[in-house]
């Protein structure tokens, strides 16, 4: 059915566009579709799930090798030997199979795959990960599913779902200096609540505002309010600078049904924080400023980006770490961590007293590197802040930009780059 | 008699299952003991057999991981009833067989109350020490996936019928 006209008897959001081209039927928020699936993710901390349901449970092997991708990155390099025999099944799974396999070191799955160009406008995309919504920032559908549905779509090529309703977010002004795409998405979050687009598709209409990685930001956000998906409408030549080819059906239609609207004003926006334990608990960061910090970390598939080390970078560069609190830096990928090499931006962050660590996800979800003691603080510029995630059930994390979290390790205690005295070389 | 564990708003798949006692981390055959480890610690072994877990908005959101599911599975609870569910968590409980109610019984059941809950019919009949006593008719599951509840569970669906439960029989075959 692929590349046949769908014709539509009325307008469309993006989301019912994706999943009516990729379905053999024009599909409405509500309707049940079965579609095909560009690509399948898997990571790491399922892959022996995943084989598990493939062998034993579907006897199947992946319908379409080449549409499934293996990512070691949730605990890379491995921790204990159960965690490394884990791995090595994954990577002797993908070696018979021919599924892709990117070992321990290549990166974070959202941010390997938009890199190796597995998520293209149009595609659907399903990751073993619930922040899979960050696809949508390259306008590809992209959704978080369990192990069970991730190997049913490797062993079918497709998937069943229901087309959600759309939430249409808008924007106005400019964002003033200092404040960011994370600043962006938190303020979302807030307004919507953490299950304001629950079932729901949330359609971002961003113009030719944000990069390809500040895109990233916002999508990948968009699952703490629930969201099924989160689309950012490609605008200008924001999609096609990067190469990408952006088909015209892909745009929503004039007219199309959303069961929310809301807009977000930029210019009246400050930088924002999550304070513990949930991510809408989201206020401006002046309100919580002086708290002392225990552990500050820079990474993660929401800010562990060139941009946002380039963002640390700037706020750290010709002072230090304040050495009552430690601060860990943990490239997106292998790609930003080169980048990050070649431009200074690690050296940069290295004198100012950061601990650099293997491109993947890091300490996010508490699994190994950095985890908190009771009663630490962590500002982290990640997407959740439960009760444990990063250790402790008793220590607190707060998300941040990265440039507020960059001036919350020189100060030692929440504080907005404009706190900073003057750096001296 | 299956008791209620009641729970608040907001359970997150790390209130669930922490995330470092993932099965590839805490081993296969234990991880389910650390089921609500820093909210309850007390559930897992405490927990019966067929024991209905009674939640507050917005339960299970967070992480895609089904080994958080999986371990209440593991202790083999009755079913989870809560006002809404987060999306992902949703439809892990259902692939994996747990039957899942949308229904806000925070207001009528307490902690320890006894309950029996047909899930077929949905009837859940209840009382407490306190002398409360009653019965609830709980919404069934989504018409779409009754077809599949009456296989076992999704993956048996798929093995038997090669098909997802409601997909259209395309005339070629190939979808």
């Amino acid at each position: 059915m692929r590349g046949m006209t769908v014709l539509t008897s009325r307008p469309q959001t993006m989301a019912e566009k994706i999943l009516s081209r990729r379905g053999d039927q024009t599909v409405y928020a509500g309707d049940l579709a079965v579609v095909d699936v560009d690509q399948v993710m898997v990571v790491d901390s399922i892959a022996q799930s995943f084989i598990e349901r493939m062998q034993r449970d579907l006897n199947a092997v992946p319908k379409y090798p080449e549409r499934v991708s293996i990512v070691i990155d949730h605990v890379a390099p491995a921790s204990t030997v159960s965690v490394a025999q884990a791995q090595k099944e994954a990577r002797e799974y993908a070696a018979q199979t021919g599924v892709r396999l990117f070992d321990v070191g290549r990166g974070i799955c959202h941010q390997v795959l938009v890199e190796e160009n597995l998520a293209r406008p149009g595609w659907i995309v399903l990751g073993s990960d619930s922040h899979s919504t960050t696809y949508g920032a390259v306008a590809a559908f992209g959704s978080g599913m369990g192990a069970t549905d991730i190997a049913l779509a490797a062993a079918s090529g497709k998937t069943w779902l229901k087309v959600p309703e759309s939430v249409k977010v808008s924007f106005t002004g400019e964002l003033r200096p200092g404040v960011t795409a994370k600043d962006v998405a938190l303020e979302m979050i807030r307004v919507l609540g953490a299950d304001g687009a629950t079932y729901q598709s949330i359609e971002m209409h961003a113009g030719d505002r944000f990069t390809r990685g500040e895109r990233m930001t916002l999508a990948n956000l968009c699952v703490e309010a629930g969201a099924k998906a989160g689309l950012v409408v490609p605008g200008g030549e924001i999609l096609t600078s990067y190469g990408y080819d952006v088909p015209e059906w892909v745009y929503p239609d004039e007219g199309a049904t959303y069961v929310r609207e809301i807009t977000v004003d930029l210019t009246a926006l400050n930088p924002r924080m999550s304070a513990p334990s949930e991510v809408d608990n989201v206020h401006d960061v002046a309100e919580l400023r002086g708290l002392k910090v225990d552990q500050v970390f820079i990474g993660t598939c929401t800010n562990g980006r060139i941009e946002d080390l380039h963002a640390a970078a700037d706020v750290l560069r010709d002072r230090r770490v304040n050495p009552q609190t430690r601060l860990l830096v943990i490239p997106a990928s292998s790609q930003v961590m080169e980048e990050a090499m070649v431009d200074g931006t690690l050296l940069t962050l290295q004198r100012a007293g950061a601990v650099l660590g293997t491109p993947g996800c890091g300490p996010c979800m508490g699994r190994h590197q950095g985890v908190l003691a009771p009663g630490e603080v962590c500002v982290s510029t990640s997407n959740r802040n439960f009760i444990g995630r990063m250790g402790d059930k008793d220590a607190k994390i707060y998300l941040a930009s990265p440039a507020v979290a960059a001036a919350t390790a020189v100060m030692g205690q929440i504080a907005l780059p404009a706190d900073l005295p003057e750096a001296v070389a | 008699m299956p008791r209620v564990w009641k729970f608040g708003d907001s359970v997150n798949t790390d209130d669930i299952l922490p995330g470092k006692f993932a099965p590839f981390m805490a081993g296969e055959d234990v991880f389910q003991t650390f089921a609500f480890h820093y909210i309850r610690p007390e559930f897992a072994a405490q927990v019966q057999p067929g024991d209905l877990l009674i939640g507050g908005r917005n339960w299970g959101l967070g992480s895609s991981r089904e080994y958080a599911p999986q371990a209440l599975k593991k202790l083999q609870i009755g079913g989870i009833v809560a006002p809404s569910f987060a999306r992902i968590h949703y439809r892990n409980l259902l692939n994996l067989g747990i039957p899942a109610f949308e229904h806000d019984l925070t207001g009528v059941l307490q902690d320890g109350d006894q309950v029996s809950l047909d899930i077929n019919t949905g009837l859940l009949v209840y009382s407490g020490e306190d002398g409360r006593s009653g019965t609830v008719q709980l919404p069934p599951p989504p018409e779409f996936l009754r077809e599949a509840l009456a296989e076992g569970s999704i993956l048996a669906f798929f093995k038997k019928y090669g098909r997802f439960p409601g997909e259209r029989v395309s005339e070629n075959g190939s979808g």
